[in-house]
């Protein structure tokens, strides 16, 4: 039988407890935990940047402008309204 | 041995980093906020172009969450052309309780829902697989096959317009819900509060989601990218 120290993780664990560590849900124990194998593991190191790079990048999709077509579709809704009775 | 060296320098500077990156975050956000406040006030007063810029701001996010929920681009602007037209006869109506965005997205999503909601979703969290192919760890749980490196050297890649694409075409690719999750949170930035209003979703629910969904991204950027 092999005796692992409760509060210790493993790589696998990690990967899972990746967002609720981001979102600062972990219970103070698991959290220290959590941070103590970032600082002794180069890959859980490296796949939490990895993860913080993937909410970076869908951060930067941006959304094209109205076309013209759209802003009179709008703008023809927007009179629509006007015009309504109340 | 120096005391020093005992503290796990990475984690203290990534959490910095984080606090910098969720601050900055934060004041844009604020800003987006008072911009719409500020158009729906003019909007009250009956400035139409004031309609079109709140239109123009949030257009994109609407498409995107409607496309989500049903099956075709044209009935996706429907819905939201539907959803502009229940706002503006609702206008009176928005008291100010959650932010205009928050407030406009639930109107999106209920109205999605009752023009009909595409086939195959399913209401379950979905796949329950794990984060990573558990075939990358050994019998302790120990990585085996390590995440490939794609971010260290290439802010100049990770810019590039390809690697955008790769992303929206992931993204396109997530089972519903934790595509609408992921894009509500990451792409639109509404707090955890907000994608559990608009979605009607639990917090552990959305948590389960957005952690599904983020971690195939993250699989699939290295899938395209790492080792490269």
């Amino acid at each position: 039988m092999i005796f692992r120290r409760r509060k210790d993780l493993v790589c696998r664990e990690m990967v899972e407890l990746i967002t609720d560590y981001l979102e600062d849900v972990l219970p103070r124990a698991q959290r220290l935990s959590f941070e103590a194998h970032i600082g002794a593991c180069e890959h859980c190191a490296e796949y939490l940047e990895q993860m913080r790079a993937t909410i970076r990048l869908s951060g930067r999709l941006r959304a094209q402008d109205l076309t013209p077509a759209m802003r009179e579709e709008f703008s023809a809704l927007y009179e629509r309204w006007r015009s309504e009775p109340g | 041995m120096s005391l020093l060296s005992e503290i796990p320098m990475p984690a203290v500077h990534l959490n910095v980093l984080a606090t910098f990156a969720a601050l900055a975050w934060q004041t844009a956000r604020r800003r987006g906020e008072d911009e719409d406040a500020e158009l729906l006030e003019r909007l009250r007063g009956g400035d139409e172009e004031a309609f079109l810029l709140l239109v123009a701001r949030h257009q994109a996010s609407m498409l995107r969450l409607a496309r989500s929920f049903v099956a075709s681009s044209a009935v996706a602007e429907e819905v939201v052309q539907d959803t502009w037209l229940g706002v503006l006869r609702g206008i009176d109506r928005f008291a100010g309780r959650s932010t205009f965005k928050t407030w406009l997205l639930r109107i999106l999503v209920n109205r999605a829902k009752s023009t009909g909601v595409r086939e195959g979703r399913s209401i379950a969290i979905g796949d329950a697989g794990p984060a990573v192919d558990g075939a990358r760890f050994d019998a302790a749980g120990a990585w085996m096959a390590p995440p490939q490196h794609w971010i260290e050297d290439s802010d100049d890649r990770l810019a590039a317009e390809s690697v955008a694409d790769e992303l929206r075409a992931a993204l396109e690719g997530l089972p519903g819900r934790q595509r609408e999750v992921v894009l509500l949170r990451d792409v639109d930035g509404l707090s955890s509060e907000e994608v559990c209003e608009v979605l009607d979703i639990s917090e552990g629910n959305q948590r389960v989601l957005l952690h599904r969904g983020r971690s195939r991204l993250r699989q699939a950027l290295e899938s395209e990218l790492g080792g490269a």
